[in-house]
């Protein structure tokens, strides 16, 4: 059926029929509009202008400060669209996912799934907000090829949540410290198809597969003041839609996208100053960089008495020169006209819909972090263990079977982040299990093993799993807490050594850590260390 | 067993008879006393074809393909002058027909739907999978949808034919169908005569026999127009009672699927089928449907004063000024009948009726001028090449719309306009739900509220083209009951002169909502009693 509808979509047949669907005077800015690019490789070469920008952009804040609010796109992973039973996945065949509905075709009218309803109660309920019970659906209305109706089903005046806020810990190696930043409102909405510009240029084609697809917008109130707060903001809401299995979150593909709005004044100014709008930042650390970059662009127009050349406009972060660009100037505000959506009735919710929703939330990271903390652990350690859901979640069973916080904190952070990162897993997708990593705390704890072989036995189990007893047993792995049996090996290395006991012998008391090396050695490791040593220094003293 | 269709007969008595103390109604005294009169004046008067077809294929008298051929016919003799098709599906339709008839006679009729052989025209604007569906505008020349509109799904489920596809007002906008992107269609009564808009070619088949009954949309009353100035029975139902899943969006709001028949009987048995819960469409409302016509009483066994106890509302101010005194007089007359029946029958106010109008176009233009965006040139439909995406957008649509629907595109865009909202649409709305309270108290006190379904009989084709406020002040008596989101019957009552033959004026009946079932069993009264016309168009007679 798709084919047959999509006259003119199918990629031969635009070209075919009039040389082009229309041709484009803007085709760069639209372009990166509409590309989802990955993050440039090229990033770290440009580490240099970066820091280069952002040193400058602190040196000039002394005097300035900057506002910045941000509008987040989050695209939800419901299994069909917002307003038709079409699939949506990312990377499909042009106009594969489509349906006379998500098309715009005469006479098809839009039935909204509950799904997203839900999603949107979720995620205003943890940020906060006063949930609507009775909302409406709003057309906003303009024209683009992207947009089949002609207008986009949103919500305007009434949206399902409103008046929330953020919490947020920010890393410490910005600076760390506690934020909070307002949510002004949540609102349910459909996504936009994709336009695929020819390489020529001379023609452009339209893929639906993104349309109808439901998103939330998120609407910050002007609460920060640096790209760093920004983009941890911006991190924040990724933690949270992942935790609450609302949106893969996932910024390259475009299921996360911020929209930043950047004003500069005077410290002391109540005024708002001009804000700017930036857009195509595809990570957080492009958010962070492109606000400082703005902001500093600002503020340089200001100390050279050139204010009014900051005007409402739209800027593009390019990544390949890390500058922001003009893309369109805003004449005036745009006209959307909206006007409630005839074709949905009201979304009414009953307050038993929204308490079983709030029962059902899981812990969200702020909760969690605060939880952390209480436990002695560290804001380094906390952030670490509280941003990645799965972590947590490891963290947490680790913590259930018995194990010491900061221990298990420890082995996470340390050799399993390691491997992960080496490896490029994830921590759900190793073999150790919460377990073991507890059983293997407390076999060093009571001295079955060494932490030396502990390290050797935690790789052997995330590569392989099994249990920490089963490994210990295997590889004779169990420790040598037996006084004679070391007692037996120290003599045997001391007897083995004479040119080295000699030179102890003569002052030489450095070479004790030599001896207890070779009983190490000797013992494969298994030798308990401080009893070791306890027995060597004795040999040694008495012998000297 | 009568054909349907016996128009040479019934056309003897369909002009008023001459009659010196102007009361035309006898039906009523006649009944207890002559029963077997007035079943014999029962079969001349609006008998149900679709009874009439079931019944043939029953008896095995006649077969779908015969009835099939029947109808083909007269329309291709009739088609010439009164253009009520843009599409006609002939070849499919004689198809099918064949196909029910080999399965009758394989598996019985029982096999079959209610429908089986009932040939149906489609109104333009409503989706059909293998025809053309352009909604009368040149924008969508030549595009064929994917689907069935719900409506049609639901009749061709029920085994009926759909035959083509009537000509309309360019997506619904219009009185005329003067404002087709494709062709004019002519009143049957009369070929120098509009037949009403915006449905104008379902109510002008339905008149003209083309096909048994038809689909029509009713946004501010092009269903109920086009059946006065065509002498057919038109439904409006209430908003939400027939899903609007297929049909082309003209103001969303107010937009509802409603059907045409020569009879009470075949409207009624229509919207049983296609009424109903869609879950396609949000809009639709689940209220009971009901066997609107198992419960219409057959006249001979009609109590002597079947609507007795009945309290009717005459609206005052559909019969003022604007309106034709021979409309006044058809619909008093009408009233009269309705006493005779015996109901009470007093005229009732409605403050916020001329409010109405002005407040029925800002809402449906403004909803339009959203609806239509989609009619880009992008995806479907005409589209006019351009040097840049505005020359694309304005190409195709300068090109592919008509004047009206501009028209109202811009009137709508400049209601909703930032600094406009207020003053026009949000006011609107508040008209709207001024004229909804007036309408529910009245049908407080009331059963039913009637009047006329226009201002006037069909007029000249051309002679409002040029002033569309003229055309719009038609709409009058109707746009108010779109804005109540009630349902609505208009039965043929009476004649004016003009024509040939005279031309056919509409009784409006107005009920609560999902009251459908109420208003054809008094609109089934009244036309079954209603002995001294016929309402068979003379164009019928001619061959
Ligand atoms: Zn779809």
């Amino acid at each position: 059926m798709a084919l047959t509808l999509l006259r003119g979509m199918r990629t031969p047949v635009v070209a075919r029929r009039n040389a082009g669907l229309f041709f484009t005077t803007l085709q760069t800015p639209l372009l990166s509009r509409f590309t989802t690019r990955a993050e440039s490789a090229r990033a770290a070469a440009h580490k240099s202008i970066q820091l280069a920008t952002k040193e400058a952009a602190e040196q000039k804040t002394q005097s300035f400060e900057a506002v910045i609010g941000i509008e987040t796109h989050v695209q939800l992973s419901t299994v069909t669209k917002a307003f038709c039973s079409c699939p949506y996945s990312y990377g499909s065949q042009p106009n594969s996912t489509v349906c006379p509905t998500c098309m715009g075709h005469p006479g098809t009218l839009p039935v909204l799934n509950a799904k997203v309803v839900e999603c949107a109660v979720k995620l205003g309920l943890a940020l906060n907000c006063e949930i609507a019970t009775t909302s409406k659906f709003d057309r906003k209305q303009y024209f683009y090829p992207d947009l089949p109706k002609g207008y986009q089903i949103s919500q305007f005046d009434i949206p399902i949540a409103k008046e929330g806020y953020l919490d947020l810990d920010l890393p410490v190696e910005f600076g760390g410290g506690h934020r909070r930043f307002g949510v002004t409102r949540v609102h349910m909405e459909e996504d936009a198809g994709k336009l695929l510009h020819s390489e020529s240029g001379s023609y452009s084609q339209v893929d639906l597969n993104r349309a109808g697809v439901p998103l939330l917008e998120i609407v910050s109130e002007p609460d920060m003041r640096t790209g760093i707060e920004a983009a941890e903001y911006g991190a924040e809401l990724q933690r949270l839609v992942r935790y609450l299995g609302v949106s893969n979150g996932n910024m390259q593909e475009g299921s996360l996208r911020c929209d930043v709005n950047v004003s500069v004044r005077p410290i002391g100014q109540s005024n708002f100053g001009t804000k700017v709008e930036i857009k195509n930042m595809n990570s957080f650390s492009a958010i962070s960089r492109a606000i400082d970059y703005e902001i500093s662009r600002q503020i340089l127009l200001h100390k050279e008495g050139q204010a009014d050349q900051i005007v409402q406009e739209t800027r593009l972060w390019d990544e390949s020169s890390q500058k922001t660009f003009t893309m369109r100037k805003k004449e005036g505000l745009a006209d959307y006209r909206y006007f409630p959506e005839p074709d949905l009735p009201e979304v009414v919710l009953t307050s038993e819909y929204i308490d079983e929703i709030q029962n059902s939330m899981p812990e969200l990271p702020e909760a969690k972090r605060r939880r952390f903390e209480n436990m002695g652990l560290s804001m380094q350690d906390v952030l670490f263990l509280a941003n990645d859901d799965n972590v947590a979640r490891f963290f947490d069973s680790t913590l259930e079977h018995g194990a010491d916080a900061k221990l298990a904190a420890n082995w996470i952070m340390g050799d399993i982040a390691a491997y992960l990162k080496n490896e490029k897993l994830s921590i759900d997708e190793i073999k150790l299990t919460p377990l073991e990593l507890s059983e293997l705390i407390a076999s060093i704890k009571n001295g079955t093993i060494s932490g030396k072989i502990g390290k050797e036995i935690l790789i052997e189990l995330i590569a392989k799993g099994g249990t920490v007893k089963s490994v210990i047993e295997e590889k004779d792995l169990v420790q040598i807490a037996d006084p004679a049996a070391i007692e037996a090996m120290v003599d045997q290395v001391l007897a083995d050594n004479p040119k080295q006991l000699e030179q102890y012998r003569s002052g030489k008391t450095k070479l004790q850590g030599f001896f207890a090396g070779q009983v190490m050695k000797a013992s494969k490791g298994k030798a308990n260390p401080v009893l070791l040593n306890k027995i060597l220094g004795e040999k040694l003293k008495a012998n000297s | 067993m009568p054909p349907p269709l016996q128009a040479q007969r019934l056309l003897l008595s369909h002009r008023r008879l001459p009659s010196p103390h102007r009361r035309r109604f006898t039906a009523v005294s006649s009944l207890p006393s002559s029963p077997a009169k007035t079943v014999a004046a029962a079969a001349a008067h609006a008998p149900s074809s679709i009874l009439s077809i079931r019944e043939s294929l029953l008896s095995g008298e006649r077969t779908a393909a015969e009835i099939t051929a029947e109808y083909l016919s007269r329309l291709r003799r009739t088609e010439p002058s009164v253009r009520s098709f843009i599409h006609v599906a002939d070849a499919a339709a004689e198809r099918e027909a064949e196909e029910l008839d080999r399965r009758i006679a394989t598996e019985g009729l029982d096999a079959v739907g209610p429908l089986a052989g009932v040939l149906v025209g489609v109104k333009d604007n409503l989706c059909t999978a293998n025809m053309p569906s352009t909604g009368g505008s040149r924008i969508l020349d030549g595009y064929q949808p994917a689907y069935d509109a719900t409506a049609v799904r639901r009749l061709r489920e029920a085994g009926a034919i759909v035959v083509g596809k009537t000509n309309l007002d360019e997506f619904g906008m219009g009185s005329t169908t003067e404002g087709s992107g494709f062709q004019v269609t002519t009143n049957p009564w009369d070929d120098s005569r509009v037949p009403g808009g915006s449905s104008g070619g379902s109510a002008s088949a339905v008149s003209a026999r083309q096909c048994v009954v038809s689909l029509g949309s009713d946004t501010g009353g092009s269903v109920r127009q086009p059946a006065s100035f065509c002498g057919v029975v038109g439904l409006k139902p209430t908003y939400g009672r027939v899903s609007r899943f297929g049909l082309m969006a003209y103001a969303s709001s107010l937009d509802v699927v409603g059907c045409f028949g020569s009879s009470v009987v075949d409207t009624a048995t229509i919207l049983s089928v296609i009424a109903g819960h869609d879950k396609m469409d949000s809009t639709s409302s689940s209220h009971d449907v009901s066997d609107y016509k198992s419960e219409l009483v057959p006249l001979d066994l009609l109590e002597s004063k079947p609507l007795n106890g009945m309290r009717i509302g005459i609206i005052q101010e559909t019969l003022g000024e604007g309106v034709e005194t021979g409309v006044i007089s058809s619909i008093k007359d009408a009233a009269s009948h309705l006493e005779q029946l015996g109901s009470v029958v007093e005229e009732v106010s409605l403050p916020s009726f001329s409010l109405g109008l002005p407040a029925y176009y800002i809402l449906a233009s403004s909803e339009a001028s959203s609806n239509l965006s989609r009619y880009d040139g992008i995806r479907y439909g005409r589209q006019v090449s351009g040097d840049d995406l505005n020359e694309l957008y304005g190409g195709s649509r300068a090109n592919g719309l008509g004047h009206e629907v501009k028209m109202r595109i811009l009137m709508g865009t400049y209601a909703l306009s930032a600094g406009y909202y207020d003053a026009y649409y949000k006011r609107a709305q508040q008209v709207r739900t001024l004229v909804k309270k007036s309408f529910k108290e009245a049908l407080e006190r009331y059963d039913i509220l009637v009047s006329p379904a226009a201002p006037s009989a069909a007029y000249k084709i051309g002679e409002k083209i040029n002033d569309p406020l003229a055309m719009y002040a038609g709409d009058t008596m109707t746009v108010n009951v779109n804005l109540a989101g009630l349902p609505a019957l208009v039965v043929p009552c009476g004649f004016v002169e003009g024509g040939s033959a005279g031309l056919p004026v509409g009784l409006q009946m107005i009920g609560s909502p999902f009251s459908e079932g109420n208003l054809l069993r008094i609109g089934h009264i009244f036309e079954q009693t209603l002995q001294n016309y016929s309402f068979v168009p003379p164009l019928l007679a001619e061959s």
